[in-house]
């Protein structure tokens, strides 16, 4: 066991840990180190060979490993410390990091300041209860994407795809590129949760069909996955009796999506909003654990890399001026919440301005609507509001929000309305999510 | 070419043949590798506890609910308490957490103070009726409108895969033999008399079969023209919770049972976990184990009226178990048609618990039939220990890693498996050849993520320790491969030429 010192601590060398170690570093940490589990940095973006990334980070249109390629670049220039194929196996109170590595050993890391960066994990069959056998050839969308892009294996022959997040639909042209058949997509939901580009270039330019409020109610076979049945559901998603086929196949994949991977956080006591599975944090992305930051989709789940590395940078330029001394005290919390038509928002919390003339929220809708209104309302008073002419849970809504609106409002809400007509709404150009 | 050397590996001939690797043919073979004997477990699936002892609820019942002078209740008490020296002596998870039968009414008052009458009748000590206060001082999260309730403190909890491996791996350690992928086809009976078994990878001269093989055991029966009995098998249905929520009840939770079942029950498990389940469904097709949503809305329902707040959100899988019922008590003694071939069949419920009782039953009812015991002055009743590395401390770690790397590299996060306690779970003796064998010996995919993130890994490290390619890498069944090689598949290019 060997102890070390440091300002800066990233726990995930993904999108998340590598824009908070590299704005750590800028704002002034002289020590900075990054811990990642797998062989090399980069996290899920190395799996992701699909492009769409980097558009707001760059202006440009990158692959995933294209994308985390810059990144790492930075790392390197910076002089950021990295450990690879570095487990860390808990984060405690004090900033006390201890990690394992097969050569290294056991490594206790006394640091000022942490930042979680451990990304999601995906939701599980288990998790949604598909009956039926548990034969090989059931595969979360995301772990048969590294098995067929990074290690060169297919998980299948003749593919059903469950859910249609953006992992699903990508995961569906990928594997027709492969070679395999995808047989359709099943969403429990009247409407997708992807990408309207990805459900034209993924499903639509390939035939696959997509079938919405549809669900599987059973996979078959002893050994290997021999089919599914399918049933239409209802209004309150339960199957409708008579309406059941049976598909079959040889695989499963499932994107029903995507949690925080937070069990680090959770271990050491650190305040957690249990819409999001992330920590509360304020708008420096401090969490209620001294020293303890978090930013990316450990936080809350993004639909874009961009926001994840720019959300990033903002938690570690913190996690460098907690180190230095110079972010200001914890105190004078107003809280922020998600009213009508709001699923979640960060941050939960705003603690007093340092300097900054705006903040930046991240919402998402708690369901689909046409042309709508975002309103921030402040002891009840609507003080910010801005149009949209079309809002959907799978897309993040960000708001920049001046301090000079929000004033001296201690309770803070946010809501989501139809607007009868909206000129010139807002529109934000969509890219794909880093999945 | 791999049967070939397999059955290069079956013994020509055997003291006894042990037909089915589960929690009792493994019980019985590491009892009778007590003896000198050559002892051979034949399994058709490539692991041990694959049956009905892997999905099963994992309790050492304390022994009231058996008819008093049934086998049921003879074994189940004393199987009960030859677990304290077996779990220390194999390393098998155990912890004694006590049950609870909860009763919601007079009616069921009375129901729960026959069970008590029928405990001490066993041989039961310890039991004790409760009163609605006391039952929720213990058990807070109980439904508030309870009557009363049975409490036993001496059931406990048991990992069944680990107990049946465990078992395994003494019975090999002592000289026994466990062939897996080896299916029996076929018994020879010359005279009445068994004289040798059939299977997939040849043939083995025996006198004396157990016939252990479970949901499989009427089949077994009738291969030597014993029609004796029948299996009428029953689906049990489980939802598994994460260990976020383990702190759901303390003890294991039945409601009064009924005459089929024990009743949908909450328990604890020993690695933290809380189940749910299960249900008892009359099933047609022995190997049937898909689970089904009416099954899982009447395992919820159930449970709900005994702890009325699920936390159906931290749910992280579900399975079905199949039962061997053949009537209402096991069946065990010598065969009534032939001779040589012994049934510890009609293993249901308490099956798990009684399963050390019923091997030393098999033992005697064997030496009656003419098989001599002479002890074998090497056994050894103990299993290594293999490190859990979640479990030690940080110097214990550091000590660990410095010794073997590969206990510094975390496979599988969600419980903190290192890739040394992998390998070794591979290389041990009934060492693990499947994805879930690797699962059940070390808890991989055991966790909230399900193997989302560990499964590519798992499946690389059993395919370099075993020396086969990442496509011949199974999940749990003979033919239950995971991955397809992409030259098995024309790609887009090829396919739109």
């Amino acid at each position: 066991m060997r102890d070390s010192r440091y300002d800066v601590v990233t726990i995930g060398g993904g999108p998340a840990g590598m824009a908070a170690a590299i704005s750590a570093k800028k704002a002034g940490a002289k020590r900075v180190l990054i811990i990642e589990r797998d062989r090399e940095l980069g996290g899920i973006l190395q799996q992701c060979i699909h492009n769409g990334f980097g558009l707001r980070r760059f202006e440009k249109e990158l692959t995933g490993p294209g994308y985390a390629h810059r990144f790492i670049e930075m790392v390197k220039s910076a002089g950021i410390d990295v450990w690879l194929d570095s487990t860390v196996l808990s984060a405690d109170p004090g900033c006390i990091v201890t990690s394992v590595n097969p050569e290294k050993g056991l490594r206790v890391v006394v640091s000022s300041s942490v930042v979680h960066a451990m990304g999601c994990r995906e939701r599980t069959r288990g998790a949604i209860r598909i009956p039926g056998s548990r034969p090989a050839g059931v595969f979360t969308a995301g772990a048969a994407q590294r098995v067929v892009n990074m290690e060169g294996y297919l998980p299948g022959r003749n593919v059903v795809i469950i859910g249609s997040g953006d992992i699903g639909l990508i995961m569906a042209r990928r594997m027709t590129l492969e070679g395999a058949k995808v047989k359709a997509v099943f969403e429990i939901l009247p409407y997708s949760n992807g990408l309207n580009r990805n459900i034209v270039q993924c499903l639509e330019d390939f035939g696959i069909p997509l079938y919405l409020s549809h669900s599987v109610v059973a996979v078959h076979g002893a050994d290997r996955v021999t089919g599914v049945t399918v049933a239409q559901v209802d209004e309150s998603m339960n199957p409708i009796a008579g309406t059941e086929f049976d598909v079959d196949c040889d695989c499963v994949l499932l994107s029903v999506g995507l949690i925080p991977e937070n069990e680090l956080g959770r271990a050491s006591g650190v305040q957690i909003d249990p819409v999001t599975g992330g920590a509360v944090v304020d708008q420096f992305r401090r969490t209620s654990l001294p020293g303890y930051f978090a930013a990316g989709n450990v936080l809350h789940v993004h639909d874009l890399v961009d926001w994840v590395s720019l959300e990033a940078e903002t938690a570690g330029r913190s996690a460098a001026l907690h180190a230095l001394g110079k972010l200001p005290r914890v105190g004078g919390y107003r809280t922020v919440r998600a009213g009508d038509g709001v699923r979640t928002v960060l941050p939960q919390r705003l603690s007093p301005p340092a300097g900054e003339r705006s903040v930046r929220f991240y919402l998402r809708a708690s369901r689909p609507m046409g042309a709508s209104v975002l309103r921030l309302h402040a002891n009840d008073r609507v003080v910010w509001e801005c149009q949209h002419r079309v809002v959907k849970p799978s897309e993040m809504i960000i708001a920049d929000v001046l301090w000079k609106n929000i004033g001296s409002g201690q309770e803070l809400a946010f809501t989501v309305s139809p607007a009868p007509d909206v000129g010139g709404g807002k529109i934000e150009p969509v890219a794909e999510m880093a999945e | 070419m791999l049967d070939q050397m397999r059955a290069a590996g079956l013994p020509k001939r055997a003291d006894v043949v042990v037909v089915g690797g589960g929690i009792i043919g493994c019980a019985i073979a590491r009892e009778l590798s007590r003896y000198s004997l050559a002892v051979v477990v034949l399994e058709r699936a490539p692991d041990v506890a694959t049956g009905t002892s892997k999905a099963n609820s994992g309790i050492l019942h304390a022994g009231f609910d058996a008819e008093p002078g049934t086998w049921k209740a003879r074994l189940n008490v004393r199987g009960s308490r030859l677990y304290q020296s077996i779990s220390e002596e194999l390393g098998i998870p155990r912890r004694r957490v006590g049950s609870l039968v909860v009763a919601r009414d007079e009616g069921q008052l009375g129901a729960i103070e026959e069970l008590r009458r029928h405990g001490v009748e066993n041989g039961l000590t310890g039991l004790a009726l409760w009163g609605p206060d006391q039952l929720l001082a213990h058990e807070p999260n109980i439904s508030p409108d309870v009557a009363g309730a049975l409490w036993a403190p001496t059931a406990a909890i048991v990992c069944p895969f680990l107990a049946t491996i465990a078992l395994a791996e003494n019975a090999i350690r002592n000289g026994a033999g466990i062939i897996t992928e080896c299916e029996v086809i076929g018994i020879e009976v010359v005279d009445q008399a068994t004289t040798a078994v059939e299977t997939n990878l040849g043939r083995i001269e025996t006198r004396f079969v157990v016939n252990a093989a479970g949901v499989h055991s009427g089949d077994v029966a009738r291969m030597a023209g014993d029609e004796s009995f029948t299996i009428k098998p029953r689906r049990g249905e489980y939802i598994l919770f994460d260990r976020s929520v383990g702190d759901l009840v303390r003890s294991v939770v039945f409601p009064t049972p009924n005459k089929v079942s024990k009743g949908i029950l909450v328990a604890p498990t020993v690695h933290g976990n809380v189940f749910i389940g299960p249900n008892a469904t009359e099933i047609d097709d022995l190997d049937d184990q898909e689970t089904t949503s009416p099954g899982f809305a009447e395992i919820i329902s159930g449970a709900r009226r005994v702890v009325p707040k699920l936390p159906l959100a931290a749910a992280i899988t579900e399975f079905a178990g199949v039962r061997a019922a053949a009537g209402n008590d096991f069946v065990i003694g010598p065969s009534p048609v032939v001779r040589g071939l012994v049934h510890a069949a009609g293993i249901q419920s308490p099956g798990l618990t009684a399963a050390p009782a019923i091997a030393e039953a098999i033992a005697e009812i064997l030496a009656e039939a003419g098989l001599k015991l002479k002890p074998n002055s090497s056994f050894v009743p103990v299993n290594p220990v293999q490190p859990n590395f979640a479990h030690l401390n940080p110097c214990e770690q550091a000590k660990l890693i410095a010794a073997d790397p590969l206990y510094g590299r975390v496979i599988c996060r969600c419980e903190t498996i290192t890739e040394g306690e992998i390998v070794a779970a591979i290389r041990a003796p009934c060492g693990a050849r499947t994805m879930d064998g690797v699962k059940r010996r070390v808890r991989t995919a055991m966790g909230r993520c399900q193997g989302g993130f560990c499964g590519p890994r798992v499946t690389a490290i059993l395919a370099r320790e075993l020396g086969i390619p990442v496509t011949a890498v199974r999940k749990d069944g003979a033919a239950s491969w995971l991955f397809v090689s992409r030259e098995d598949l024309e790609t887009a290019e090829q396919a739109y030429a």
